[in-house]
């Protein structure tokens, strides 16, 4: 572990992920080029191997993924990354893992789609992160940062959230968070007491139990009692692993939420909303599975407009209409990626404000 | 008195499921004796695949891996590289290996992985019922190619041990049988030397076994036997088809 | 105080590195930094642009609709961008590539940097980027010509260090035509 850092360095989103999964102690990482998000094996290739870890560009992303299995089950921890196309094709492996129990992180740097779509920002593939993806019912971590900084901070957070959990984590990002650069402090790794990976394959030794690391659930009742065992965890993950961020939602009349780019985007809209005197607030998920319901639960009692903007037709917007009371309001402003046509600040701030003053009246309580 | 036949320590006391005449049951058996002759159990870890030889864990007393269809060359590449001082192998069929995983085995092979790939060729699905697989020899009749197998359409069988020994990474590649006590010494010989290779990091190690199924195959036992001696040995030719010690 | 500024031209103006330039000297600096680049397919003469916004705190949004002040520097960014200046705002543009003769944009100021002119008079049209930023941090005040002196170090490549002095030349020159812009 390395003494703490304080000075800033100036780096890529998708540097910054890199950077935090060597900080974290990755000691393999499996990929396939793609764009946006090839920076990630680029500085990988070059800096792993100084560390001892293993770099392998593989055949295929099904090749990546399956590595990626093989090297959780042996106990390290180990990464890949891809972007929608890829993602697509790792679900396979994705499915097996979370069947598995197995731990991994997978960034995703989104891209446009569906099918080859594009090289620019989206948000469309929030669906395939947070229903699990593949088949057979399960649910992967995820998190969304919207920074340079937290692309290295929950990059870091994910593999510990998938070592505590045994469950994939995803970082969920697009290539506007994964192509600029910020300033940011690399902090060190944060000290996190993990349970020992007793279920790794590692050869039996002498004298131990033979470990086996499967998908395949066959004895009776045996498949049913994994899918309530990991619905519990899930339960538990969401009562303890949810994070958000509020900013100026304590008096909001209207509360923006969005995720990812589309968050930095909507605060300075909504900055731009208090500066023409109306009472306006954003609520960011950092987690989107599990997703902030209880936060968003709490909020809906005493702002009872929503506005969900994304970079698709309205995804995550269907669990902010799940999360708040039955007499909140949600509406949806999307922008489905298109080619250099990201939404900007002064457009949303034009939702925003028609939004705000076409409201309804709240009657003003005067004690 | 002495002992002069036992259950390899590898394997678990326990009936297998596989068919009365099936060569599955054979080829774990030379692969816990491979794994018990060079004092290897404790170190070992073995990847299972789709199919029949899904079990795996079930039959060996050692640390298993179970990937997805036709991925186990990666899910071995992968726990190799994160623990290159455990031995590492593949047990695969040929649906698995040579059709939908056969990006992963050539791709590990030419990377000369240091894993030692056991594959079972039966010439068919065993597992599903019985349908074509990229094995079934020209002709041959199965419940997806109810007319026998047309070359002209689905292409000539897979020679899987001659197609690999043409990589560079490829250390090791040898084709055995099972229809002979002549030649299930010859496999067990064979099997030894691939873990061999791999104990002494020379590169990747192929066995391709040739086998038996008498259930999909419709043929009693001795009668499927025959069939490896008649029609498949003339097709697959035993031998070793790469050998590192001797370039 | 938060800061924006946009940058654009064609593949191989260096827009890239006057944004990595001016970033390095908002760090330098103190303040927090977003860059957002852009760039067409093509690796070498197709558009770039980039985004850098600097805050002593938040940064906001990478994205920015109506940027403070933009840096033009050939003559298809010019029609694209220059009316998306904010009103009040700045617009620096390349004279010696773009024509502005009887342009007016209501509310925002253009000033005319004959930059690749400036850039050939040091001796490399390649430091058009440096008179660029040098401009820049002159208009805006937003960015001190030390700082970009010394973000030099970091924004160039070691290799490419020797040439420090010769981009200072054309940083001080860029700076000095806004100076008599102003004036």
């Amino acid at each position: 572990m390395n003494s703490p850092v304080t000075e800033k360095i100036f780096v890529k989103g998708n540097e910054a992920v890199a950077m935090a999964a060597l900080e974290a102690g990755c000691r393999c990482y499996f990929g396939y080029p793609i764009t946006p998000q090839s920076d990630i094996p680029e500085y990988l290739s070059r800096e792993l191997p100084k560390t001892g870890g293993e770099f392998l560009q593989a055949e295929s992303e099904i090749g990546a993924i399956n590595m990626l299995l093989g090297a959780s089950a042996a106990g390290v921890r180990a990464m890949t990354s891809s972007s929608g196309p890829g993602i697509s094709l790792k679900q396979e492996g994705i499915s097996y893992m979370a069947g598995s129990e197995l731990p991994g992180v997978i960034v995703d740097i989104m891209r446009q789609g569906p099918g080859l779509g594009g090289i620019d920002a989206s948000q469309a593939d929030y669906f395939q992160a947070t229903r699990g993806g593949g088949h057979g019912g399960y649910r992967i971590i995820v998190l969304a940062p919207n920074s340079v900084q937290e692309m290295y901070d929950l990059t870091m957070l994910a593999f510990d959230l998938s070592d505590l959990y045994r469950i994939p984590a995803m970082v969920l990002a697009d290539s506007v968070i994964g192509q600029m650069k910020e300033s940011i402090v690399a902090n060190a790794r944060p000290e996190v007491v993990l349970p020992e990976k007793g279920w790794a394959v590692r050869g039996r030794g002498e004298g131990t139990e033979q470990n086996v690391v499967k998908s395949l659930k066959l004895g009776d009742g045996e498949m049913e009692k994994f899918h309530w065992m990991m619905h519990d965890r899930y339960q538990l993950l969401a009562d303890k692993e949810n994070r958000w961020e509020e900013y100026q939602t304590d008096d909001a009349e209207l509360i923006v939420t969005a995720f990812g780019s589309t968050s930095r985007i909507s605060k300075t809209a909504v900055t731009m909303a208090r500066e023409a005197g109306m009472k306006v607030g954003l609520m960011r998920p950092v987690t989107l599975f599990p997703f902030p319901k209880p936060a968003y639960a709490a909020l809906s009692e005493r702002c009872k407009l929503f506005l969900t903007i994304e970079l698709s037709t309205g995804q995550m917007v269907d669990d902010v209409r799940l999360s708040v009371a039955r007499d909140a309001e949600v509406a949806f402003y999307g922008r489905p990626p298109g080619a250099g046509s990201l939404p900007t600040p002064e457009e949303l701030f034009e939702q925003i404000a028609h939004r705000y003053r076409a409201r309804p009246a709240v009657a003003e309580v005067t004690l | 008195m002495k002992q002069v036949f036992t259950r390899p320590e590898s394997l678990k006391d326990v009936p297998t499921h596989f068919c009365p005449g099936c060569n599955h049951g054979t080829v774990h058996r030379l692969v816990g004796e491979a794994i018990d002759d060079l004092g290897l159990r404790s170190e070992t870890i073995g990847v299972a695949s789709v199919g029949c030889s899904v079990f795996l864990y079930g039959y060996f007393d050692i640390d298993v891996i179970e990937a997805p269809h036709g991925r186990a060359p990666a899910v071995a590449t992968g726990a190799k590289r994160a623990r290159p001082d455990r031995i590492v192998f593949t047990y695969q069929g040929d649906g698995d290996l040579a059709a939908i995983g056969m990006s992963e085995i050539i791709h590990s092979a030419n990377r000369g992985e240091d894993i030692t790939v056991i594959f079972v060729n039966n010439t068919t699905y065993g597992m599903t019922g019985g349908q074509m697989a990229p094995t079934t020899l020209p002709g041959q009749k199965t419940s997806t190619s109810p007319y026998g197998r047309d070359v002209s359409k689905d292409g000539a069988p897979f020679k899987m041990a001659e197609l690999l020994a043409g990589l560079d990474g490829v250390a090791f590649s040898a084709r055995v049988s099972l229809d002979s006590p002549k030649n299930v010494l010859m496999a067990k010989k064979l099997i030894k030397t691939a873990f061999q290779y791999q104990v002494e990091k020379k590169g990747f190690s192929f066995i391709e076994a040739l086998s038996s199924c008498p259930t999909n195959w419709g043929m009693s036992p001795l009668a499927a036997n025959q069939r490896v001696t008649d029609e498949m040995v003339p097709y697959f030719p035993l031998g070793t088809y790469k050998n590192r010690a001797d370039l | 105080m938060r800061h924006d500024v946009f940058i654009a031209g064609y593949g191989g103006q260096g827009v890239l590195l006057a944004g990595n330039l001016l970033s390095y000297a908002a760090i330098y600096e103190g303040n927090n930094v977003s860059f957002f680049p852009a760039y067409g397919v093509e690796k070498r003469g197709g558009a770039a642009m980039c985004t850098i916004v600097f805050a002593d705190g938040d940064t906001g949004s990478p994205v920015v609709g109506s940027p403070t002040v933009s840096l033009l520097l050939n003559p298809l960014s010019f029609e694209k961008y220059a009316a998306k200046v904010k009103r009040g705002g700045v617009c620096i543009v390349n004279s010696s590539l773009v024509d502005i003769t009887g342009v007016e944009l209501p509310g925002i100021e253009i000033i005319p940097i004959p930059m690749n002119q400036l850039a050939l008079e040091i001796g490399d049209v390649r430091m058009v980027n440096m008179v660029a930023c040098g401009a820049y941090s002159e208009m805006s005040g937003a960015l001190a010509i030390s700082s970009l002196e010394a973000a030099l170090k970091k924004a160039l490549p070691e290799r490419n260090h020797r040439l420090i002095p010769a981009n200072i030349t054309a940083i001080e020159a860029g700076a000095r035509a806004a100076r008599a812009k102003k004036a």
